[in-house]
C-alpha cells in the first residue's frame, strides 16, 4: 500500500507554472528517488509535500489521510520528517540536544505546567535514545560540541539524526550531497542504506547527483520544467532516452 | 465643508513631518539595517538647538536653521554611524534594536542636561511670522508656518528623489542596501556609503525636528518620540521598504488624524482618551494588518553565511569543580549579605533589598521572552502594571486577600499577554517590538485613565498582605522582605525548570531555526503565546508587590512606558541569558542608586564645580550611564557581567590546569578547535 500520494500537484507563481499536475507515490520502507536538473520544480514541489508552498491543485496523502489543511509541524507529527538543502541546525546547540528536543517534541511532553513542576527534564530513557542515535550515526566524539563547529558533512548527519528521532515513516532528504565531497557522499549513501534496512522506513530522496539516486533507489521519478517525464524502476528511467536529453541536451 | 478643508490644511503640514520622518526611517533601514527607534530623539536634538539658537540667542532664521539641521544633525549622524553602527552592519537585528532602544533612552537625557529638564514654551517656525493665517477661500485658513512646512518637504523629497534616480552615491547607497559585503568586494568602501547615508537621514530627521516645533506650543521629547510613532506607522505600511509609500502613507497619516480629531466627540470619556492615543492605535493596526509584514524577516546581509561561527559559550569548557565553587561562593556572598540587612544594616537597607527583589522577579519576565525566546517585548511595565492595578483593585474594593489577588493579577495579565501574541505572532523581531510598544503606549493613554483599571484621580492603594498572625506592614518590612525573596525564589525556579525542561529546549531550538523546528513537530505559534503569557504572568506577580510595598499603585513613574525601554536595555546589556543574569541587574541597579548615585554623585556634585552648576539630577545620571552600557550588547549578547565572569572563570580555570599540570585542552584560549576528524570515512554498520 501506499505511504505517501501526491496527486496532480500544480504550483504556478505569478502565472509561471512550476509544477503542472506532478503525481508520486512512495511504498512503505521503500526508498524513491526524485531527480530534474537544476530549476525543474523539485525544492517546490517539495515545499508542497510538507505544506510550506500550498499548491493550486492536486492532493497530497499521507497513510491515507489527506494532508490539504494539515500545517507543517503537524505533518511532522504524523510521520513526516526531513531534511533540508541548505543545512538548518538549531545554532547554540549540539548534537546531543538536537536529539533530545526532537524525541521530547516526538513524545508532545510541551506541557508547560508539566515544566513548571520540574516534570520536564528529559528522562534517562530519552537520554538513551539520543545516545543510541549518537552512536548510530557516529557522532558520539562531537556529541557534545556547538553545531556551529561542525563540518558541513557531519552537520548533515545531525540532520537525519534529529529527522530520525522523531520517528518517522517516511524521510524527506533535499539533496542530501550538495556540498559534499565524493567521499563524504559516499559514506552518507552508506549510513543511509544501513539506516533504511534496520529501521524500514520509506525514503523519498530529491537529488540531483545521479549517481547517489542511481546507488541508493529502486524507483525514480523525474521532473523536467515540472512536467513528470519519466517514472519507473531506476535502470529503466536512465536508458529513457527523454531523460538523457534533459540532463544531457539533444546530442547524444 | 470648508471645516474640512481647513483640517486636511493643517493635516497636511502634520502629514509633511510625519513624511519625512517616515522616509528617513525607511532610508535608514533600507542603508543601514537599522530601524531607528531613536530617530525622534533625534529629531528632538535639531529642535532644541534651533529653539536654543532662534529663541534664546535671536539669531537670524536662515543662520539657525543652517547650524540646525546642516551642521548639528548631520555632525550627530556621523557621529552615531562612526561611534556604534559602523561596528552594527553584521550584528543581528535584536542587536541593532537594542542600540537604537538606548540612544532613544539616552539622548534626550543627554541633550537635557545642556537644553533644560522642562518643556521649553514659546516654539517659533522657519518662517517670521509663523502663525499669521492666510484665509485665500474665503473661511479657510492656513498659516505661514504651514505653508513652509509643506513647501520645503516637497523641495526635500525631490531632491531626494533625484539622488537616489541620478547619482553614483544614490546607486552605492542602494547597493549596500542589497548586501554590504558585496559591495565591498565590488571595490566600493561600504563604510563610507552608510556614513553618507547617516548624515542624509540625521538632516531629514533635524529638517522634521525644526519644522515640528512651530505646531506645539512648547519643545519637549515626548511630542517628537510620539509622533515618530505615527511616522514609524508609514514606514511600516510601506515595509520599511518602499519609500514613495512611506511618504504618502506619512501624509495620509497627518490628514486623516487631524479629520478624525475634528469628528471625534469632545464630551465622551472614550473619545478623549482615545485621541491622544491614536498614532499608537495606528501603529498597532497597521501592524497587525498589513499583509506585507506577513512572515516578512529582517533585512539580513545574503552573504551572512560565510561569517565565521560563533565561538562556543564560556561557560561550556569550565570544569565541575569551578562551576561548584562559584556557586557557592555566590551562595555565600548571597546569606552574608542577607544577614548583615536582616540585623545589622539600617532600615533603608532594607528597602533597597526590597526593590531588589520586587525588580528581579519583574526582570526575570525578560529573562523568559529575550533570553528564551529570543523577541524584544516593550511592554514589560505594562503587564506589571496590569498586575499592580488588578491587586490593589481587588483588595480594594472587594476586600480580597491581597496575595490572591496578585495571583488573579498574573492570571489576567498572562491571558493579555496571550491575546497580544495572537495578533502579532506571524511579526518577527522588529515588527514584533513596535507591536508591544504600541500597546504599552495604548494603554498608558487609554486605559489607565479608567477608574477601573487606574484608580481614576488618586493612585489605587494596595495593602500589605497577612497571613495568620504574620503581619507584613511597613514598621520594620523584615516580614516583606522575606515574602519578596520567597516569591523571587518561587518564580526563578519555575523559570529555571521551564528553560530546562521542554519549553525551554523547544524555544531554544526556534531561536535556532524555525524551518527546522516546524520539521520535528513544534509549533512556533503555540511556543510564542506561551511565552508571552508567562512573561507577562511574572511581570505581574512583580508589579503587584511593587503596589504593595508602596502602598499604592504609582503608574507613574513606577510603570510609564519610559520603565519597560529602560529595563530591557539594563537587563539585556547586563544579561539576559540567565537567571542570575536577572539577578544581578536588579541587585547592581539598586546598589548602583545607593552607592554612586546617594553617595558618590552627591559629593562629586558637590565638590567639583562645573557639575554643581549643572544641576544634574542622580536619576538622569542613571539613565545615561545605563543606557550607554546596552551598547555593549551588540559584542557581548551575553551580557556584559556575564562575559566578564566567564572570562575570569575561565582565567582561574587555566591557572588550575597549569597548576595540576593537566591542561588537556587548546593551549591559546578556553575556545574549542574544530573537529579533526571532519567525517569518519567508515561506513557504519548496524551494530556499531
Amino acid at each position: 500500500m501506499s505511504l505517501l500520494v501526491a496527486e496532480g500537484v500544480t504550483k504556478t507563481f505569478a502565472g509561471i507554472s512550476a509544477l503542472d499536475h506532478v503525481s508520486l507515490d512512495v511504498n512503505a520502507s521503500e526508498i524513491v528517488g526524485l531527480i530534474g536538473p537544476n530549476g525543474a520544480g523539485k525544492t517546490t514541489f517539495f515545499n508542497c509535500l510538507l505544506g510550506i508552498l500550498k499548491p493550486n491543485s492536486g492532493t497530497v496523502t499521507f497513510d491515507g489521510r489527506d494532508l490539504t489543511r494539515v500545517p507543517t509541524y503537524r505533518r511532522a507529527r504524523l510521520g513526516i520528517a526531513r531534511t533540508f538543502q541548505r543545512i538548518e541546525l538549531f545554532s547554540g546547540m549540539t548534537p546531543r540536544e538536537h536529539f533530545l528536543v526532537a524525541e521530547r517534541v516526538r513524545n508532545g511532553k510541551g506541557k508547560l505546567w508539566k515544566d513548571m513542576l520540574f516534570l520536564g527534564m528529559p528522562t534517562a530513557a530519552e537520554k538513551d535514545k539520543a545516545a543510541a542515535m549518537l552512536a548510530l550515526l557516529g557522532l558520539e566524539a562531537v556529541a557534545d560540541r556547538p553545531v556551529e563547529a561542525l563540518s558541513l558533512g557531519v552537520g548533515r548527519l545531525v540532520e537525519i539524526g534529529r529527522a530520525l528521532m522523531t520517528q518517522p515513516k517516511l524521510l524527506l532528504l533535499d539533496e542530501p550531497s550538495s556540498g559534499l565531497d565524493r567521499n563524504e557522499t559516499e559514506t552518507l549513501a552508506g549510513k543511509l542504506r544501513a539506516l533504511q534496512k534496520e529501521q524500514s522506513i520509506a525514503i523519498l530522496l530529491v537529488e540531483h547527483d545521479v549517481e547517489l539516486v542511481q546507488s541508493l533507489v529502486e524507483r525514480v521519478f523525474v521532473l523536467d520544467f515540472g512536467t513528470l517525464i519519466a517514472s519507473g524502476p531506476t535502470a529503466e528511467v536512465f536508458a529513457a532516452d527523454a531523460v538523457r536529453r534533459a540532463y544531457l541536451g539533444d546530442l547524444v | 465643508m470648508q471645516q474640512l478643508i481647513s483640517n486636511i490644511l493643517s493635516g497636511m503640514s502634520y502629514g509633511s513631518v510625519y513624511a519625512l520622518l517616515a522616509v528617513g526611517l525607511v532610508l535608514t533601514y533600507k542603508t543601514s539595517g537599522v530601524f531607528n527607534l531613536a530617530y525622534g530623539a533625534q529629531a528632538f536634538v535639531a529642535g532644541a538647538v534651533y529653539f536654543d539658537l532662534r529663541v534664546r540667542h535671536a539669531w537670524p532664521i536662515p543662520l539657525a536653521f543652517l547650524v540646525a539641521v546642516f551642521l548639528v544633525s548631520p555632525l550627530l549622524g556621523v557621529f552615531l554611524e562612526r561611534a556604534l553602527f559602523r561596528y552594527l552592519r553584521t550584528a543581528p537585528p535584536v542587536a541593532r534594536l537594542v542600540t537604537t532602544l538606548a540612544l532613544l533612552v539616552a539622548i534626550p537625557q543627554i541633550l537635557k542636561l545642556w537644553f533644560g529638564q522642562n518643556p521649553q514654551y514659546g516654539t517659533q517656525g522657519i518662517v517670521p511670522n509663523g502663525d499669521h493665517a492666510y484665509n485665500p477661500f474665503g473661511t479657510v485658513f492656513v498659516n505661514r508656518d504651514d505653508i513652509a512646512t509643506i513647501v520645503i518637504t516637497i523641495v526635500a523629497v525631490a531632491l531626494l528623489t533625484l539622488l537616489f534616480r541620478y547619482t553614483a552615491l544614490g546607486l552605492r547607497m542602494r547597493a549596500v542596501v542589497e548586501s554590504p559585503r558585496m559591495t565591498e568586494l565590488a571595490g566600493i568602501d561600504a563604510d563610507k556609503v552608510s556614513m553618507a547615508s547617516w548624515m542624509l537621514c540625521s538632516v531629514l530627521a533635524g529638517l522634521a525636528g525644526v519644522l515640528l516645533a512651530p505646531l506645539f506650543a512648547a519643545v519637549s521629547e515626548i511630542n517628537y518620540t510620539t509622533l515618530v510613532v505615527v511616522a514609524m506607522s508609514a514606514a511600516v505600511l510601506a515595509g520599511l521598504t518602499s519609500i514613495p509609500i512611506a511618504f504618502f502613507g506619512g501624509l495620509a497619516l497627518g490628514i486623516v488624524g487631524e479629520v478624525v480629531d475634528a469628528y471625534l466627540p469632545t464630551n465622551s470619556v472614550l473619545a478623549s482618551n482615545l485621541r491622544p492615543a491614536l498614532p499608537f492605535l495606528v501603529l498597532f493596526l497597521v501592524l497587525i494588518l498589513s499583509p506585507s509584514l506577513r512572515n516578512k524577516r529582517e533585512l539580513t546581509d545574503p552573504l551572512a553565511g560565510v561569517d565565521p561561527p560563533r565561538p562556543p559559550p564560556a561557560a561550556a569548557v569550565r570544569s565541575r569543580f569551578l562551576t561548584n565553587a562559584t556557586r557557592a561562593f555566590g551562595a555565600a556572598a548571597v546569606v552574608i549579605a542577607g544577614y548583615y540587612i536582616f540585623f545589622h544594616a539600617a532600615s533603608n537597607w532594607r528597602d533597597v533589598a526590597i526593590q531588589a527583589t520586587i525588580l528581579a522577579t519583574i526582570f526575570l519576565s525578560i529573562t523568559v521572552i529575550t533570553g528564551m525566546a529570543g523577541e524584544i517585548c516593550l511592554c514589560i511595565a505594562t503587564f506589571a502594571a496590569i498586575g499592580a492595578c488588578t491587586t490593589a483593585q481587588l483588595a480594594t474594593r472587594f476586600g480580597m486577600s491581597v496575595l490572591v489577588a496578585m495571583l488573579v493579577g498574573a492570571i489576567i495579565a498572562a491571558a493579555v499577554g496571550a491575546l497580544l501574541a495572537l495578533p502579532s505572532l506571524r511579526l518577527g523581531g522588529i515588527f514584533f517590538a513596535l507591536a508591544t510598544l504600541a500597546f504599552a503606549l495604548f494603554f498608558e493613554n487609554v486605559m489607565v485613565k479608567f477608574d477601573w483599571v487606574g484608580g481614576g484621580a488618586l493612585p489605587e492603594a494596595a495593602p500589605r498582605p497577612q497571613i495568620g498572625s504574620i503581619n507584613f506592614d511597613t514598621s520594620s518590612n523584615k516580614a516583606f522582605l522575606v515574602l519578596c525573596i520567597v516569591v523571587l525564589v518561587i518564580v526563578s525556579a519555575v523559570v529555571y525548570a521551564i528553560r530546562e525542561g521542554t519549553t525551554g529546549r523547544v524555544l531554544a531550538a526556534l531561536n535556532g531555526s524555525e524551518p527546522a523546528a516546524a520539521s520535528i513537530g513544534v509549533s512556533a505559534t503555540r511556543a510564542r503565546i506561551t511565552v508571552l503569557a508567562l512573561a507577562a504572568g511574572i511581570a505581574a506577580i512583580g508589579g503587584g508587590l511593587l503596589a504593595m510595598y508602596e502602598g499604592s499603585v504609582n503608574y507613574n513613574p513606577d510603570f510609564v512606558y519610559f520603565q519597560s525601554l529602560f529595563w530591557v536595555v539594563l537587563v539585556i546589556s547586563l544579561g539576559s541569558r540567565t537567571i542570575e543574569g536577572a539577578i544581578q541587574a536588579a541587585i547592581g541597579f539598586a546598589a548602583f542608586q545607593i552607592v554612586i548615585l546617594n553617595q558618590v554623585v552627591p559629593w562629586i556634585v558637590n565638590h567639583v564645580q562645573p557639575w554643581y552648576h549643572m544641576g544634574l539630577p542622580p536619576q538622569t545620571l542613571a539613565i545615561i550611564l545605563l543606557s550607554i552600557g546596552a551598547f555593549t550588547y551588540a559584542k557581548h549578547p551575553e551580557g556584559v557581567l556575564e562575559f566578564q565572569k566567564a572570562r575570569s572563570l575561565n582565567a582561574i580555570q587555566r591557572g588550575i590546569d597549569r597548576f595540576k599540570g593537566t591542561d588537556n585542552r587548546t593551549e591559546s584560549s578556553g575556545e574549542l578547535a574544530p573537529p579533526s576528524e571532519p567525517f569518519s570515512p567508515a561506513p557504519v554498520s548496524g551494530s556499531s
